[in-house]
């Protein structure tokens, strides 16, 4: 039986700065293997700048765990393209490309690079040309679930070609849109502009709910998140046979050391650990979310 | 710059040509392309037909193949391709690698347009295209200011396409998950958003109404409310303890005050949104922006909006409001 890697995935939300580090100088005594650290969201979160980023991704490498540097799913501005210039140019570390932008660059200067789940990998033909680009890690986008992969890995099978590692969200609220607009300013009625930073006051993103009192979303800046925490914990046993190396977990503000500790357990035992969070509807095919009827 | 606009089937092609459209956009009646809707879309003997009619009035087809097949339904979009190649398309729009690497492959002299759907909006992600797949011509996301399409038309590789006037997409094209994740019907993997088969209106004998999509309440309305389309960006929802549209009002983009802005900026194509919609819109759409194409190519530094042109666009667009969108800083 092989263990899979735990990861931490990149931190969706804007927490104070302190809080950020106090976080991240926990994690690294967790029983993980890979952290992925960086801005994907809001290029305007600067309580860690992208020089805080760096050093903190030397500091927490020197623990031996690998740490991965994640870029913005979207890119607009010149600023923006200039930090992820930067982070491609640091070059000590692998880059989280989460849009094309990032493969470019990554590419250009031959930096090796992990494909993030915004990137829109959804076939073996695809994955084998970002290969080619550099691509050592795969995190399939959030529609893609057993059935899906299991095809993909047949046909680059069929075509002798390696697969690069597979990464899979296993805990954690989907990303599932991003756009220009920032939601959390539209809600609050302030100009985007002049946001004030206020997602920094929803250390788990901002409910949404139906009109009839349903928790549905998560506003989270110009990110939109399902309301459910995902646990691919139950489905372990099908993730091991299916071939997964590394099981990515999205930090939230309350109890990841319990998190870590709970897939930490999991991953070392071949019995399938109890479910903590939501049933992740993709992973079977069906809708991300639960249906009506059963919340 | 040219004109591109939607061809649902083969009367709204006509229409579109005949109203002066430089070039129109159509799909295959299949899951290939990201208007999968019902009755709509073209048959091969429409899509033929269609290509002829264009191109005996000099006119030029796009066929849009901008959806991502899973490896396992690879070949359709492959044999998709073929059919483009061999009725004689003058591009694909495309958005998927796999797709776009088989059609610079197997029909290298048929031009590849990057599709919205691909999410590029810097010149790095415009030049892994053109570098990997020899795109002519990019069609750039809704989502960057007037501003920023400037910069990048300057840094481009490619000529820009950008969207002018239609539906608007709140979220980045083929970044957004909210139909699959209510309904399992994806519109990068099935060409759908929200589908009408999983609506379903209630009436409440009192003349209120509520929708549900694959039965998540989505919005309510008052007797007298207007009511519109239910893709979850633009249902009502609670948050904070306040109802409102959380995501998008139902409201249309409209771009033609910037005309002279894009055109200054080497925008190459504007792009009309709108498959889904019928004869009258298109032929209506199409004539009032060829109208104002034609006064700015005759006399750009007179051009001015004419007082009838945004009232006829207004006709046409959701909820009959229209936004700057994403160009204006404001709607940020």
């Amino acid at each position: 039986m092989s263990t899979m890697k735990l990861s931490l995935g990149p931190l969706q939300y804007f927490w104070p700065r302190e809080q950020t580090l106090a976080f991240y100088r926990e994690a690294v005594e967790w029983p993980l293997d890979i952290i992925y650290l960086g801005e994907t969201v809001c290029s305007k979160r600067r309580e860690l700048g992208t020089r805080d980023w760096i050093a903190l991704a030397a500091e927490l490498a020197r623990s031996g765990k690998q740490v991965v540097l994640s870029s913005l799913a979207l890119i607009e501005a010149e600023s923006e393209l200039g930090v992820l210039q930067r982070l491609v140019d640091h070059g000590d570390c692998w880059i989280e490309a989460n849009d094309l932008s990032a493969v470019q660059l990554c590419r250009e200067r031959g930096v090796p690079f992990v494909a993030g789940p915004t990137l829109n990998v959804y076939n073996h033909h695809a994955l084998a040309m970002l290969m080619t680009d550099g691509l050592r890690r795969w995190v399939p986008g959030v529609e893609q679930g057993h059935q899906l992969l299991r095809e993909l890995r047949e046909a680059m099978q069929a075509e002798d070609r390696p697969m690069p590692e597979l990464e899979v969200i296993a805990f954690g609220r989907l990303p599932l849109a991003f756009s220009a607009r920032c939601f959390t300013a539209r809600a609050l009625d302030v100009a985007k502009d002049q946001c004030g930073f206020r997602c920094i006051d929803y250390p788990d993103g901002m409910p949404l709910a139906t009109r009839e009192g349903r928790p549905f979303l998560r506003i989270n800046g110009i990110q939109i998140q399902g309301e459910e925490i995902t646990d691919l914990g139950p489905e372990l046993p099908a993730l091991r046979e299916l071939g997964v190396d590394v099981l990515r977990l999205y930090p939230q503000v309350d109890g990841m050391a319990e998190v870590m500790a709970h897939f930490d357990l999991a991953r070392h035992s071949p019995v399938a650990p109890p479910r903590i969070g939501a049933r992740n509807g993709y992973w079977h095919g069906e809708p991300g979310m639960r249906p009506v009827a059963e919340a | 710059m040219q004109l591109v606009c939607p061809a649902g089937n083969l009367p709204a092609l006509q229409a579109a040509i005949d109203a002066g459209a430089d070039a129109v956009y159509a799909g295959f009646r299949d899951q290939t392309n990201a208007r999968a809707f019902p009755g709509l879309n073209f048959s091969d003997a429409e899509l033929r037909d269609g290509i002829a009619y264009a191109h005996q009035r000099k006119r030029k087809v796009y066929l849009a193949l901008n959806t991502y097949p899973d490896s396992a339904r690879l070949a359709t979009w492959y044999r998709a391709v073929d059919k483009a190649a061999e009725f004689g398309c003058d591009a694909i729009i495309a958005a998927e690698m796999a797709v776009l690497d088989y059609a610079t492959r197997t029909c290298p002299a048929m031009a590849r347009h990057l599709s919205v759907q691909g999410s590029a909006t810097t010149a790095p992600a415009l030049r892994y295209a053109h570098e990997r797949f020899g795109i002519s011509r990019a069609v750039l996301p809704r989502v960057l200011s007037i501003q920023q399409v400037e910069r990048l038309c300057e840094g481009s590789p490619v000529p820009i396409e950008v969207f002018a006037f239609g539906s608007l997409c709140i979220m980045v094209e083929g970044r957004c998950q909210l139909s699959s994740y209510v309904t399992g019907a994806s519109p990068n993997r099935h060409g759908v958003c929200s589908p009408a088969s999983f609506v379903r209106w209630e009436e409440h004998g009192d003349g209120r109404r509520s929708v549900r999509l694959n039965q998540v309440l989505m919005d309510k309305f008052e007797p007298a409310e207007p009511a519109g389309y239910p893709t979850v960006c633009k249902g009502r929802f609670e948050v904070g303890g306040e109802t409102f549209h959380a995501l998008e009002e139902p409201t249309s983009l409209n771009t033609l005050e910037l005309l002279p802005r894009l055109a200054k900026a080497g925008v190459a194509a504007l792009k009309i949104e709108g498959r889904q919609r019928g004869v009258a819109y298109v032929a209506s759409v199409t004539r009032t922006w060829r109208d104002a194409l034609d006064r700015y190519r005759h006399a750009p530094e007179s051009w001015q909006l004419q007082p009838g042109w945004q009232s006829s666009l207004s006709k046409h667009a959701e909820g009959h409001q229209t936004t700057l969108g994403p160009y204006h800083r404001s709607w940020h």
